[in-house]
């Protein structure tokens, strides 16, 4: 569904993301993990085209979409849904019309019927009743909430998260897994996740990516994870600091098994 | 030392340039999207927003400054005997520089500044990324509409602004500097004509343009957080009157000679 292949992203002189080559089947829920500025964000911006890779290139079900433009981009990004970090609900408007602001654009449906869609996705992420309630009344968590519910109201292939949990009390943090699960199982979307959070990797990933210094060092289901013998994995996995020493120690065997 | 402020100031004015080109690009890009049938609600609203509400602030500003052109126009005119000129140079005044400069001037530090600030914190809260996510694009969204209200609202100012600078006016020279009503009015119907009123609102049409590019560009490009909405917000006002200012000489140039 997802493919990146060799990609490469530089803000001027600084090199953001190395050769990232990553596969995400269809319905897998893949999650990406790694410390702040490490990538993980960028990459999630590659893949919904908010951004152009400094090289390599993006698939999304099979169409290359790095040189497409702004209007075959939207025709991709009609079959996606992203929730941003920060929610990036907007302000001027109300929950529902939040929601609904997907449907009102890109539909010619009656109001009757985005007001019934609207009130079902508010329904699925535990909303029912908040159409009218402005965002800034909102806590952090109901503003992911709505945000996951903007995201599906288009019934999306693809759901991109990122950071979903950042900010949230551990009882939000794991009510957002499970709505991140929830969604997978009801609506079969495919789900890439960026978090740092573990326990919010492990309980919804099929597969976890780690990147580390704009490369991925591993990738494989939470258990060969969690059973990785590399020391940077680890050492994340334990909330232990990787010191440069490790790191470069880390490359050095990479190049030389290369 | 010399050097590094040669630099700077190259590096300032490559930076300068950049932005022009960049500002006439989102212009290219808005009036791509123009015939695109913009979204009429939107439209209005910012109709309403950014011209009905600064409505009150442009009267009172263009008011006071007719009065005070006919206060200082009677005083001297009156000494030289030229007292019949006054109603006309003020209605000229009006037409063609005080009304649409002013009201651009106003509109630069009350709708620009907004506008500013409106994108300017939508783009530092992901919500700019966020509308491109729902496909949709940022320039049609909210650049297009703003621009329309802006184009259009600045003119309708300027016909309010016109007769209220000169009702101000005639106040003051009846009242004030003891001319009849008849000397005023009819000094307007010698001197003034229709092309003062539609270059004035030629001109203002054009500075409603600039405050909504310049308005839209500086907070497409915002960048860090509350203090960026803060600079942008300044930056868009200053250089909106900069270039109003600046647009105004050429466009007397091109209307009224």
């Amino acid at each position: 569904m997802i493919k990146l292949v060799n990609i490469s992203m530089n803000f001027g002189s600084k090199r953001v993301l190395e050769d990232i080559s990553l596969e995400i089947a269809k319905g897998e829920t893949m999650v990406v993990i790694g410390p702040s500025g490490s990538g993980k964000s960028t990459l999630l911006r590659l893949i919904v085209g908010l951004m152009k890779p400094s090289s390599g290139e993006v698939y999304i079900d099979g169409q290359e979409i790095t040189s497409l433009d702004e209007e075959e981009l939207n025709r991709i990004r009609l079959r996606m849904g992203m929730v941003f970090q920060y929610s990036a609900l907007f302000d001027s408007m109300t929950v529902g019309e939040n929601v609904a602001f997907g449907l009102r654009q890109h539909t010619s449906r009656s109001e009757e019927d985005i007001a019934r869609v609207v009130r079902r996705k508010l329904r699925m992420v535990g909303l029912s009743g908040q159409e009218e309630v402005m965002p800034n009344e909102l806590s952090g968590g109901m503003k992911k909430r709505v945000s996951l519910a903007r995201a599906i109201a288009f019934d999306p292939e693809i759901v991109l998260y990122d950071e979903p949990t950042a900010g949230l009390d551990p009882v939000m943090a794991n009510t957002i897994d499970r709505l991140i699960a929830s969604t997978k199982r009801i609506m079969g979307v495919t789900s890439v996740v960026v978090t740092h959070h573990m326990n919010s990797a492990f309980n919804i990933a099929d597969r976890v990516a780690m990147i580390y210094d704009g490369k991925i060092v591993e990738v494989g289901t939470v258990d060969q994870i969690k059973n990785s013998e590399n020391e940077i994995v680890q050492r994340f996995i334990q909330g232990l600091k990787v010191s440069p020493g490790i790191y470069a120690r880390r490359r050095l065997t990479n190049e030389s098994e290369h | 030392m010399s050097i590094a402020i040669i630099e700077n100031l190259g590096r300032q004015v490559i930076n300068g340039l950049e932005n022009c080109g960049r500002i006439v690009l989102l212009l290219a890009e808005t009036f791509y999207h123009l015939p695109r049938r913009p979204n009429m609600r939107h439209v209005l609203h910012q109709m309403a927003h950014l011209g009905v509400d600064s409505l009150p602030i442009v009267l009172l500003t263009i008011l006071f400054t007719g009065m005070v052109m006919t206060l200082q126009t009677a005083h001297e005119f009156i000494k030289y005997g030229a007292q019949s000129s006054v109603g006309g140079i003020v209605a000229i005044a009006m037409g063609r520089e005080l009304a649409p400069v002013l009201t651009g001037v106003v509109i630069a530090g009350r709708v620009g500044a907004a506008i500013t600030a409106e994108i300017g914190s939508m783009k530092v809260t992901e919500q700019i990324d966020a509308l491109r996510v729902m496909a949709t694009n940022p320039i049609a969204y909210l650049v297009v509409p703003r621009f329309i209200a802006c184009i259009i609202m600045a003119p309708v100012l300027v016909v309010f602004a016109n007769v209220i600078g000169t009702i101000g006016g005639y106040f003051v020279a009846t009242w004030y500097a003891g001319l009849s009503s008849y000397t005023y009015l009819h000094s307007i119907e010698v001197f003034a004509d229709a092309q003062d009123i539609t270059g004035g609102l030629v001109k203002a049409m054009v500075f409603g343009g600039i405050v909504a590019i310049i308005g839209c560009y500086k907070g497409l490009t915002t960048t860090q957080g509350a203090e960026g909405v803060g600079r942008a917000t300044t930056g868009s006002v200053v250089s909106s009157m900069i270039m109003i200012f600046i647009a105004n000489y050429f466009l007397s140039l091109l209307l009224f000679q």
